[in-house]
């Protein structure tokens, strides 16, 4: 920190220190920072460095009720935490965590938002007005009477920070606020936020791990590191340096781009000279292909969905879907919240609900069953499914129980699984607890364990949820080596950028019908919504990744 | 039952709603006149039926119903197993049983099994009492009326009504979580292997619902001196001892009369007491508090009056309130508890009707 800090500041942190009893490490060493009025500051660090440590520390969760050990001072507004209580501060900082609905006490919107108000004892007339002036700048007056548990992921989460909104704080700490969201929702969550700073002139403290849709919009960046140091600075200088970084920001390193671009109109107008070295050196028109689909021979089809339907209750998830699955593809499906690519997938696997239609698979021996006919344990050894929250297939205490427990309900042979894993997430202990890894880490056990049967066709869904770029490359890695090894893999995911590492074909669906089937690039570079930052950068040459224009730029010495 | 010049559509406060029901309750629970019981049990249908809302609760009335018409029917059937049967009419001789002390079986007479009918009918007439009110008071709107120095249960309750549609989705949630590892999610073995994800989720759910609570300003009060804390806890305990004997007072015609209203009276005064001393450190406000106006009053009144009219024909002429056995003769239609039952429908025109809940987006 430079200058002499403000002692009133919306947030100081002196030394900060965070230990908790059972780690070996401290989750925060020696964390000095401090954030001025009207702020926008994101932090950013790999998953389980101890970012959700440093938000709970600003409203004094962290210590008062994690528990742990806290060194030095955090004060908010002039107020220590040591001697303000998280309830103390209710009325000058909100919190809104990842899960609105896990955060919710009572049942309809009207009534969240005015909660905090009638523990600050707030007079009714007040209460009232405040609410009002709430719900109209948060545009959910409409949704007054709605019941909680009946609103989009999107429309929760804008009634959470409207619940703490009521409280007129002078700060909003969010941790994670849109993981949980589907781009629509996390768009109009980040645009709320950035109205309330810009409007209301609010100091906004948020942790993401899809910094490219809010690092454009940041003052600034809080990077928390593996050893629980904390850095920061203006966003291009921390990108410069980073590992936690988008495409674009990785694109404008490589080209050497001075300011680093942060956003894709940043890049864009950087890119000039790059777009053009891209075409000329080709000699091809401006739409040509820069790179080639590195392509591998697809075996024969695996999983054929024909006319698949599923209803639940009176809505239609899917109607009529036909797609077929061959060996070594590797599918995306993509489609906003409620599009039906989970119903579809657990149709595809047949342990899902399926009105209609016919899903056929080819196992191992060349027979060609119905899925969902088949008893579960059989079913495994054809289609394996990796759920969207995974961490459910596992209930036993230690690693190796449940590698142990795997080579037992998939006849596999001892150790199979143990080694799957090894390969997938090198280097998890044997004795921990499943519950204690990181999402990735959790993720690969699954994936494992799912594996250990030997399925012909695998499925995942949302497996991205919660994974930050590294994890997000690694998993790519796996399933396209996966694949490689010919496996046929479909993967329902929101993450564009990830569909864009790890796709051969993208499925698009809406309301339950398909409405584009084609190899990624085609798809993906032709869809504004759903291009990777790269392809909007670098159109109309056709390129998805950094990678592919590495290839490109060796190949004709460029730039 | 929208007449011109009725209230607007709004929620009638929910304690009101309970002093009807509790009031229509002693009503039932002072006679044995089926035809009153009947009645009272009429007036309770015809009210729910023009006043309940769309919640599930207010549809769960039919199950109080069902309950009520279940009790009827095992109080007979006890009766005929173990009862001590008496009368005159036999209607039909069951092969008796004899144990040490009791007699099982046995002639079964048509006075007993009536006796045995309407003992049944007045316990089904208080469940049905009970149900009214459940259907009639949002219960969430009921625990927001709460003194505040029971806020904080009343939350706990609030939490508990939500957590429960919750576990339900992360039961099924693991158990087909279950079948992708293979197994069929049926069975006894496979209860521990959902059970434990399920616990471990709805533990990390509530820590992080009390975590947002905490952060939202939940639990802030001022500290109290130990000795205001004990002279609430005293006052309160005593109070609700001396409410609980009012009420057996009250319900048992038997006891004596110093024990029933006055001990009652007492009793939550001093509750009454107690609360406020206690709720004084509570710093909380409510959201939009239901009002108390004269549908209320009138409501209230009307249970009220119902309970005053057969309490006081209880102590004119208690042979009218019961169903005369021996000999057996149709019951007595008396016109002062008729009359306060008949009262007690008020509601279905007085009170507002309940507003028709608009749904969000889905």
């Amino acid at each position: 920190m430079s200058g002499p800090v403000d002692p009133h500041a919306p947030v100081v942190f002196d030394r900060v220190t965070i230990r908790y009893a059972d780690r070996p490490r401290p989750a925060l060493r020696a964390a000095s920072f401090a954030l001025q009025e009207g702020e926008l500051v994101v932090v950013t660090g790999r998953t389980g460095s101890g970012k959700s440590t440093l938000l709970g520390a600003v409203n004094g969760t962290v210590p008062h009720f994690t528990g742990g050990h806290l060194s030095g001072r955090v004060s908010v507004f002039g107020r220590d935490t040591r001697n303000h209580r998280p309830r103390d501060l209710a009325g000058v900082v909100g919190v809104v965590r990842q899960d609105p609905l896990a955060g919710f006490v009572t049942d309809t919107v009207e009534e969240e938002l005015a909660y905090t108000l009638e523990q600050l004892a707030l007079d009714p007339a007040a209460m009232r007005r405040r609410v009002e002036e709430v719900l109209d700048l948060l545009g959910i007056a409409d949704l007054r009477d709605a019941p909680l548990r009946d609103l989009s992921g999107g429309q929760q989460q804008r009634v959470a920070i409207g619940s703490v909104l009521t409280a007129s704080p002078r700060l909003l700490v969010l941790d994670e606020p849109t993981s949980a969201l589907d781009p629509t929702g996390a768009e109009e969550v980040l645009a709320t936020l950035s109205r309330l700073v810009h409007d209301l002139g609010l100091t906004v403290l948020l942790s993401e791990h899809r910094l490219e849709r809010i690092v454009g919009a940041a003052d600034r960046v809080i990077e928390v590191h593996d050893d629980g140091t904390v850095s920061d600075g203006r966003p291009s200088d921390v990108m410069a340096t980073s590992a936690l970084a988008p495409p674009v920001v990785h694109l404008g390193r490589w080209a050497g781009w001075d300011p680093l671009p942060l956003t894709v109109r940043d890049a864009r107008r950087a890119a000039t000279g790059l777009r053009a070295d891209l075409s000329r050196n080709l000699g091809a028109p401006g739409g040509a292909q820069v790179a080639g689909v590195e392509t591998h021979p697809l075996g024969p089809e695996r999983l054929i969905a024909s006319a698949v339907s599923v209803t639940h209750g009176t809505v239609a998830a899917v109607r009529s879907v036909d797609l077929s699955l061959r060996d070594g593809e590797l599918a995306v499906l993509m489609g906003r919240n409620g599009s039906g690519k989970s119903s579809l997938l657990w149709a595809l696997h047949g342990s899902g609900t399926r009105s209609d239609g016919a899903v056929t698979v080819v196992t191992a021996t060349g027979a060609r069953v119905d899925p969902a006919a088949e008893a579960p344990r059989t079913r495994r050894g054809h289609v394996g499914l990796v759920p969207q929250s995974a961490p459910d297939l596992l209930y036993l205490d230690s690693v190796h129980a449940e590698c142990q427990q795997s080579d037992h309900e998939s006849g596999a042979a001892p150790g199979a699984t143990r080694a799957t894993l090894d390969r997938l997430a090198p280097g998890i202990p044997d004795d921990h607890h499943p519950r204690d890894l990181s999402e990735g880490q959790q993720l690969a056990l699954v994936l494992a364990i799912q594996l250990s049967a030997s399925p012909g066709a695998l499925l995942l869904d949302e497996p991205t949820r919660g994974l930050d770029y590294p994890g997000k490359a690694a998993l790519a890695t796996v399933l396209r080596d996966l694949a490689a090894g010919g496996t046929a893999l479909a993967v329902a995911t929101h993450d564009v950028e990830f569909a864009a590492t790890a796709a051969d074909r993208v499925v698009v669906l809406a309301e339950g019908k398909v409405v584009a089937d084609g190899p990624a690039t085609d798809i993906l570079c032709d869809s504004p919504a759903f291009a990777p930052q790269v392809a909007k950068v670098l159109a109309p040459a056709r390129v998805l990744r950094l990678d592919q224009v590495l290839g490109a730029a060796t190949r004709l010495g460029a730039p | 039952m929208r007449t011109a010049g009725s209230p607007l559509a709004r929620h009638l406060h929910p304690v009101a709603w309970w002093v009807w029901a509790i009031g229509l309750a002693v009503a039932c629970s002072r006679t044995s006149n089926p035809l009153l019981l009947l009645l009272a049990v009429t007036v309770a249908c015809l009210v729910v039926a023009a006043k309940r809302g769309s919640s599930p609760w207010a549809r769960a009335f039919r199950l109080y119903l069902v309950l009520g018409a279940v009790i009827i029917v095992l109080r007979v059937l006890l009766h005929v197993v173990v009862g001590y049967k008496l009368g005159s009419t036999r209607l039909y001789t069951l092969p008796s049983v004899e144990l040490p002390g009791i007699t099982l079986l046995g002639p079964l007479y048509l006075e007993g099994l009536l006796a045995a009918a309407v003992e049944g009918l007045r316990l089904a007439s208080l469940i049905a009492c009970i149900g009214a009110a459940n259907a009639l008071a949002n219960p969430k709107r009921l625990l927001r009326a709460l003194p505040s120095a029971l806020h904080e249960i009343g939350t706990a309750v609030v939490i508990s009504v939500t957590v429960a549609p919750q576990l339900a989705e992360s039961v099924q949630r693991v158990r087909r979580a279950r079948v992708l590892r293979g197994e069929g999610g049926t069975g006894l073995r496979s209860v521990g292997r959902v059970a434990l994800p399920v616990l471990q989720d709805t533990l990390d759910r509530s820590l992080s619902l009390a975590s947002a609570m905490d952060s939202r300003g939940y639990g802030r009060r001022t500290e109290q001196s130990p000795a205001t804390r004990r002279v609430t806890a005293a006052l309160t305990l005593t109070g609700l001892l001396g409410a609980g004997i009012g009420m057996y007072g009250l319900l048992d015609s038997t006891a004596p009369a110093a024990i029933g209203l006055p001990m009652l009276v007492l009793g939550l005064a001093l509750s009454a007491i107690g609360l406020r001393v206690g709720g004084r450190s509570v710093q909380r406000s409510v959201y939009r508090p239901d009002p108390w106006a004269l549908p209320e009053w009138l409501v209230a009144a009307s249970g009220l009056l119902a309970a005053v009219l057969v309490v006081v024909q209880s102590a004119r002429a208690p042979g009218t309130l019961v169903l005369p056995v021996d000999p057996l003769a149709a019951p007595a239609l008396p016109l002062l508890p008729v009359l306060g039952i008949l009262v007690a429908a008020l509601p279905a025109f007085v009170a507002p009707d309940p507003p028709v809940a608009r749904r969000g987006e889905p």
